[in-house]
C-alpha cells in the first residue's frame, strides 16, 4: 500500500499545481502548455469542459438572455413550452427557461461555496493529522470516521433540521458532510509526501515544519484536492438539489431546481415539463462535472483511474 | 497464524465501531438539542401555549443542563429506547419495525436490480471493448452515475406509471387489497401465505422505485466490472484458457467474473450508504412507506424525536453493514493486511 502511494506521488512534481508560487519559469511555461495540450485532446474532459463553461456562461449573463422576472407571473398557468415560454410555465405562470436559467446561479453558487468550504477546513485538518501525526491524527481521523458514518443526505438531512431550513443552513450541511473526503485525501497525501527524499533534506537543512508544509508538502498534494473538488461539486449540486426538494434547502419563491422539483410534483401529469426541465439542468451540471473531474484525473494521474 | 490474525482484526474493528457509534448519538442528540435559539418552540411551533412548550421541554427533558441530558439520551438508547413520537405517541422502537421492513425489502430489491444489471453491462462492455456496445453500455453508466435519484423517480412515475399506466406509481400494495404483514417483508409475507395475487401486486409496486434507486449503484458496478474484467482478460489464464478452445461465453463467465468479482464486492458494500441516503428521496417520491418516508413526514411534522432515531438507526445500520463487508473482503482476499489502513 505506502510503496503505491509513493509511486503516486512522484509524477505530480512535474504537474503544474495550481498558479506557480514563484514566477513563471520556462520549464512551468512549457508544462502547462503540455498540459493544456493533452487536456484539449481528453475527450470527457473537453465535453464536461464545455458543460460547466455553458452553464457558468448562463449564471452569468442570466439577465440578459431571460425575456422575464424569475418571479414574474402571466396569466398562463402550467402552458406548455411555445415560442413565449420555450420550457413552458409553472403552476403560478412562471417562465421556466427564465428560472431554469437563474437556477444556475444557485446551484452554481452552492457547489462552489460549499466545496470550497469543505475543502479548506478538510485539507486544514488532513495536513494536521498527516504531517503531525500522534493524538491530532487519531482525534482528527476518528472525526471523520463518524461523518462518514452517515449516509450523506441523512447527515445534511440532520443538520439542516438542527439549525432550520434555508440555503445558507444546507450550504453549511453540505460543506460539513463532505470534509472528510478531502480531509482523508489531504492526509494520505501528506503521508506519502512526507517520506519523499526531498522533504527529509530539507528537514536536514533545518527547515522548519509551517515553512515544509507551505513550500513542499502543501503544494505537492493539491491536483488531487483539485481533481475531488471537481468531482465533489458534482455531489455538492445533487446534494443541494435533494435538499430543496425535500423542502429543507432554497426556500419559494427562490429558482432553485431541486425545489422547482419539488413544487412539480403535484402536476408531473398535467404539466411534465414543470419537472422534464429543472431535473435536466441537475443531471447536466452534473454530468459536466463527473466528466471534467475524471478528465482531469486521467490528465494528472493516469495511476489514479478507477 | 491467518486465523489468529483474523479475530484480532475483527475485534479491532468492533472496537473502533465505539467511538464512532458515541459520535453518532452525539451528533443525533445535537439534532434537538443545538437547535439555536429555545428548541422547544421550534419544535412546537409559533402558535404555542406556555403549556405545550413545557410538556415538550419536559418529554425532551430539555429542562436540564446539557451534559445531563446527553448521558440519559445515551441510557435510554443503551436500553432500546428511541424515545416517542410527538405525533403518534408511540414509543418509536415499537412504530418503526413495519417502515424498517419497508426500506429493507427497497433496498434489497435495487441492490438486486444495480448487481444483475450493473455487472452484465460490465461483462458486454469489456467482452466487446471498443465496440457500439461499449460505448452505449458506457454512455448508460455516465448518465446514471450523474442522475439524481429524485428525478428519475419522477420520471419514472409520469412516464411508466402515468403515461403508459404499466405500473402503481404509488405505495407497496393496492389499498384495497386486505393484507395482515407478518414479517412485514410483503414479498415474503405473501409467499408465506401462498396469496399470488398479493405476490404479483406488491412485486408490481416494487419495480419503479428499485429500478429508480438501484440506477447509480448499477452505473457504478457497470463501471467498475468493465474495468476489473478488462484487467483480469488480459491475463495470462485467460489467455491460455482460451487456447484450450474452451468457449469464448464459457470463459468470461467463468474464469473472469470470479477473480472481478472482489472489486465488485467493495463497490456493492460503498453503495449501500448511497442507497439508505437515496432511499429517503425515493421512498418520498413513491410514498413508499419506509424509514425514509418516516424521516421525511417527521420533518414536516417537525416530529424531532422521529428524525433523530430514524437517522440514528438508518446509520447504525450503514455502520453495520460496512464492518460485514470489510470482514467478508479482508476474508476474502487474503491479500489484505490486517492492522493496516
Amino acid at each position: 500500500m505506502a510503496s503505491e502511494s509513493n509511486m503516486v506521488a512522484v509524477p505530480s512534481q512535474n504537474i503544474p499545481s495550481g498558479p506557480p508560487l514563484t514566477g513563471g519559469s520556462p520549464d512551468k511555461a512549457e508544462a502547462i502548455k503540455d498540459f493544456l495540450r493533452a487536456f484539449l485532446r481528453h475527450k470527457s474532459a473537453l465535453i464536461g469542459s464545455i458543460i460547466v463553461l455553458m452553464f457558468l456562461l448562463m449564471a452569468v449573463i442570466a439577465p440578459l438572455i431571460t425575456p422575464y422576472e424569475y418571479t414574474e407571473r402571466s396569466q398562463e398557468l402550467l402552458a406548455p413550452p411555445s415560442a413565449d415560454h420555450w420550457f413552458g410555465t409553472d403552476e403560478m405562470g412562471r417562465d421556466l427557461f427564465t428560472r431554469v436559467v437563474y437556477g444556475s446561479r444557485i446551484s452554481l453558487w452552492v457547489g462552489f461555496v460549499a466545496i470550497s468550504g469543505s475543502i479548506i477546513i478538510g485539507s486544514l485538518l488532513g495536513l494536521i493529522a498527516g504531517f503531525y501525526g500522534g493524538w491530532r491524527d487519531s482525534l482528527i481521523s476518528r472525526f471523520f470516521d463518524i461523518l462518514l458514518a452517515f449516509p450523506g443526505i441523512l447527515l445534511a438531512i440532520a443538520i439542516v433540521a438542527m439549525l432550520g431550513p434555508g440555503l445558507n443552513n444546507a450550504l453549511i450541511a453540505i460543506a460539513i458532510i463532505n470534509i472528510p473526503t478531502f480531509g482523508r485525501l489531504m492526509r494520505s497525501r501528506v503521508l506519502s509526501v512526507k517520506e519523499e527524499d526531498y522533504i527529509l533534506a530539507a528537514r536536514a537543512m533545518g527547515m522548519k515544519n509551517s515553512r515544509i508544509l507551505w513550500k513542499h508538502i502543501l503544494p505537492n498534494s493539491w491536483t488531487p484536492i483539485m481533481v475531488q473538488g471537481t468531482l465533489g461539486f458534482a455531489t455538492a449540486v445533487i446534494e443541494a438539489a435533494a435538499l430543496g426538494f425535500l423542502g429543507l434547502g432554497a426556500q419559494p419563491p427562490e429558482p432553485e431546481w431541486g425545489t422547482m422539483l419539488s413544487d412539480a410534483r403535484q402536476y408531473i401529469q398535467l404539466a411534465p415539463w414543470t419537472m422534464i426541465f429543472p431535473g435536466l439542468a441537475i443531471m447536466l451540471t452534473v454530468l459536466g462535472f463527473n466528466l471534467l473531474g475524471d478528465g482531469l484525473r486521467d490528465l494528472f494521474d493516469p495511476r489514479m483511474k478507477r | 497464524m491467518v486465523k489468529t490474525e483474523m479475530l484480532a482484526y475483527t475485534i479491532r474493528r468492533i472496537l473502533m465501531l465505539i467511538p464512532v457509534l458515541i459520535g453518532m448519538s452525539i451528533i443525533t442528540f445535537a439534532i434537538v438539542h443545538a437547535i439555536p435559539g429555545d428548541p422547544a418552540k421550534t419544535i412546537a411551533g409559533e402558535k404555542a401555549t406556555p403549556e405545550q412548550l413545557q410538556e415538550i421541554r419536559e418529554s425532551l427533558g430539555l429542562d436540564k443542563p446539557a451534559y445531563i441530558q446527553y448521558f440519559h439520551y445515551l441510557g435510554d438508547l443503551l436500553r432500546g429506547d428511541l424515545g416517542t413520537s410527538l405525533i403518534t405517541k408511540v414509543p418509536i422502537s415499537e412504530e418503526i419495525g413495519p417502515f424498517l421492513a419497508a426500506t429493507a425489502e427497497l433496498t434489497a430489491a435495487s441492490m438486486l436490480i444495480a448487481v444483475f444489471f450493473g455487472v452484465n453491462l460490465g461483462i458486454l462492455s469489456a467482452w466487446r471493448q471498443n465496440s457500439w456496445w461499449d460505448y452505449s453500455a458506457m454512455l448508460i453508466a455516465l448518465i446514471g452515475v450523474s442522475m439524481p435519484v429524485f428525478w428519475l423517480g419522477l420520471m419514472e412515475q409520469w412516464f411508466f406509471a402515468q403515461e403508459l399506466g404499466w405500473f402503481p406509481s404509488n405505495g407497496r400494495i393496492d389499498a384495497r387489497m386486505e393484507f395482515e404483514g407478518i414479517t412485514h417483508f410483503y414479498v415474503i409475507d405473501s409467499l408465506l401465505r401462498g396469496d399470488y395475487a398479493a405476490l404479483s401486486d406488491v412485486l408490481m409496486h416494487l419495480i419503479l422505485p428499485a429500478a429508480a434507486l438501484g440506477t447509480i449503484p448499477m452505473a457504478i458496478i457497470a463501471r467498475m466490472t468493465r474495468s476489473s474484467m478488462l484487467e483480469v482478460m488480459r491475463s495470462d489464464y485467460i489467455r491460455t484458457a482460451r487456447a484450450k478452445g474452451l468457449s469464448e461465453f464459457w470463459v468470461i463467465y467463468k474464469h473472469t467474473l470470479k477473480n472481478a468479482c472482489i472489486p465488485v464486492l467493495t463497490v456493492v458494500g460503498l453503495q449501500l450508504g448511497l442507497l439508505l441516503g437515496g432511499a429517503v428521496l425515493t421512498e418520498t417520491i413513491f410514498s413508499w412507506p419506509g424509514v425514509g418516508r418516516y424521516i421525511y413526514d417527521a420533518i414536516n411534522s417537525r416530529n424531532y424525536p422521529v428524525i433523530q432515531s430514524g437517522i440514528l438507526v438508518l446509520a447504525t445500520i450503514f455502520v453495520v453493514i460496512n464492518l460485514i463487508v470489510d470482514l467478508l473482503y479482508a476474508w476474502i482476499d487474503p491479500r489484505i493486511q490486517y492492522g493496516k489502513e
